[in-house]
């Protein structure tokens, strides 16, 4: 019960939630880029959430169905095909054994996921199977995949005795998954950073009123924008201090960098602003050469939003756990 | 002490974005500060509230990460408009009035086998020059302190040491190495430390450990935690090799 990689794509790795508990250690998180996308791919093949599955990013795999399997791919639209034949998304597949699921060209946002139903066998390294590339550590032997690797999951394929001629059979209903998805230029909410007061009103402004385009130097560390160059009221040192997911540093070239999910435990940049938690997952579906703009909220305004969505998926798994029976 | 600690200006609370709270007991590198933040760490992880993920500590601060909605799952019954945020605040100052500060701290000791100089340490002789001494003097300086682990940051098990003399304080190269080895042990200003996986950076390089300081397959996954005290020690190139070869 395996897909064989027949091409590796750009960078395909195994990611789950990330690695907690051991931030004090200096070990990375990591986990998926977009949250929302991979834990609405599990739901849908009866997964539990959190279940790791594969991020495909940009320029995506070609692989090799070895058993007969129920899939779903969610995030990024890079014309998945099967057989040749176009895959929809955000919704269960069965997928017979043999067949060629290939990633195409990336119709929007950056990164898939491909779950299967039972989840990849990838066993955990400290309570994790995300793969944290710079460590070499979790997911697939610590690397993205590479042509012919093997990547086993545990299948149902006992339970799979449908029949049906064609090479795969998709659900004929789907998930919405428009709010699940950055609109042309994402507007990212954020609250102010640890170190807001030691810019100077001037950046503070711009960093709202400008937009800002994402560099070709942005990967799963960390997204580097630029726009006008952000400056401090006084030149000073900040000791290094913890920063977290959607932390926003400055260094001395006035370009900041949105901290993602291979961020470092620590950071010593001074820090203008936080991406709240509901709008990461935007983030990590933007190209470089895209433009995002800042828009600031208060605390309340953020953990509403926060637990508003988290209700919302709460529905959907009800939803989904009614429409797999 | 207790009482120093617990009147007004004794902490800061203040809010990481949306899931974690920095609790700070000061602003300079200062061993009684890194004794409450050491104790205050051990007491939350020892009896977390309803939330808590995980902690990280740094020289000034811990910064406690939580889960906002299990927080809220946990409150919603009993009040309306709860802020997560505040929920949590409430349970850190609850907590930190629970510091002992005369409480004794125990350290841990690690001695790290350094091999100094030739191809482990390309900066050994720009350090000594910079300093006006000779590289067996920045040798034995460097092998002669004690230094207490802040914290452990920036790569798996890189830790922030403290205590380096004043005589061999050299600033980060001007222009950073691409890759660094793993094990090398280099300066930064006041700092000293160990890279325990390659990767770029801006530190003069002395020497090289053939001591691993990331396990990733154990648990702890650093050798060192914060608040154990280092010494390094010289050891020779053939020492060097010897030890490397044992580790394999």
């Amino acid at each position: 019960m395996s897909l064989r990689v027949i091409k590796p794509g750009l960078l395909t790795t195994i990611q789950d939630l990330g690695r907690k508990g051991f931030q004090k250690h200096g070990v990375i998180v990591s986990g998926a880029m977009d949250t929302y996308s991979l834990r609405i791919a599990n739901l849908l093949v009866g997964n539990q959430e959190g279940e790791a599955v594969l991020e495909v990013t940009l320029m995506g795999p070609t692989f090799k169905v070895e058993e007969d399997c129920v899939i779903a791919i969610t995030g990024g639209d890079l014309s998945p095909t099967i057989d040749d034949r176009t895959v929809p998304m955000w919704r269960p597949i069965y997928v017979k054994k043999g067949a060629i699921l290939r990633f195409g060209r990336c119709k929007s946002g950056c990164r898939a996921y491909l779950s299967v139903a039972g989840g990849y066998a990838i066993s955990e390294v400290l309570g994790s199977k995300s793969t944290y590339l710079r460590g070499q550590m979790g997911g697939y032997k610590g690397r993205a995949l590479q042509v012919d690797d093997v990547v086993p999951f545990n299948g149902h394929s006992t339970m799979l005795k449908h029949e049906w001629t064609e090479s795969f059979l998709a659900a004929k209903w789907f998930v919405h998954a428009k709010e699940f998805l950055p609109s042309r230029i994402p507007v990212i909410r954020f609250l102010a950073g640890s170190q807001y007061e030691y810019f100077t009103n001037s950046s503070k402004l711009q960093f709202v009123d400008s937009l800002f385009k994402v560099s070709s130097q942005s990967d799963r560390m960390g997204y580097r924008i630029s726009g006008p160059a952000l400056e401090l009221q006084h030149k000073r040192d900040i000791l290094s201090e913890a920063v977290s997911n959607g932390s926003i540093q400055v260094p001395p070239d006035g370009n900041p960098i949105i901290l993602l999910a291979d961020r470092q435990t620590t950071g010593g940049y001074p820090k203008i602003a936080q991406v709240i938690t509901t709008d990461l997952s935007l983030i990590g579906q933007l190209k470089p050469g895209e433009s995002i703009q800042f828009s600031q909220v208060t605390l309340k305004e953020a953990e509403q939003l926060y637990i508003q969505k988290e209700q919302k998926l709460k529905q959907l798994k009800v939803a989904l756990s009614l429409a797999l029976q | 002490m207790l009482g120093k600690l617990l009147n007004t200006t004794g902490f800061t609370l203040s809010p990481l974005g949306d899931s974690a709270v920095v609790v700070t007991f000061g602003n300079e590198i200062k061993y009684d500060i890194h004794k409450k933040i050491k104790i205050f760490m051990e007491l939350l992880e020892h009896e977390p509230f309803v939330g808590f993920v995980e902690c990280v500590p740094a020289y000034t601060n811990l910064t406690v990460f939580y889960d906002p909605l299990v927080v809220f799952n946990e409150q919603k019954h009993n009040e309306a408009g709860i802020s997560p945020y505040e929920v949590v605040c409430s349970n850190i100052k609850k907590k930190l009035q629970q510091i002992e500060t005369n409480k004794k701290m125990t350290h841990r000791t690690v001695s790290i086998p350094v091999c100094y100089g030739g191809e482990y340490g390309p900066d050994l002789e720009y350090v000594a020059r910079y300093n006006h001494l000779t590289t067996d003097e920045v040798i034995r300086i460097h092998a002669s302190g004690e230094y207490l682990v802040y914290m452990i940051g920036f790569a798996p098990g890189f830790p922030f040491l403290g205590g380096l003399s004043e005589k061999i304080a050299t600033p980060r190269r001007s222009s950073p190495r691409t890759t660094i080895p793993a094990g090398a042990v280099g300066i930064a200003g006041m700092q000293t430390g160990v890279y325990p996986i390659s990767t770029p950076g801006g530190w003069q390089l002395i020497g090289q450990t053939p001591q691993t300081l990331f396990l990733p397959n154990e648990n702890p996954p650093s050798l060192l935690q914060a608040g154990d005290i280092v010494k390094f020690y010289p050891i020779s190139y053939e020492e060097y090799k010897e030890m490397k070869e044992e580790r394999r």
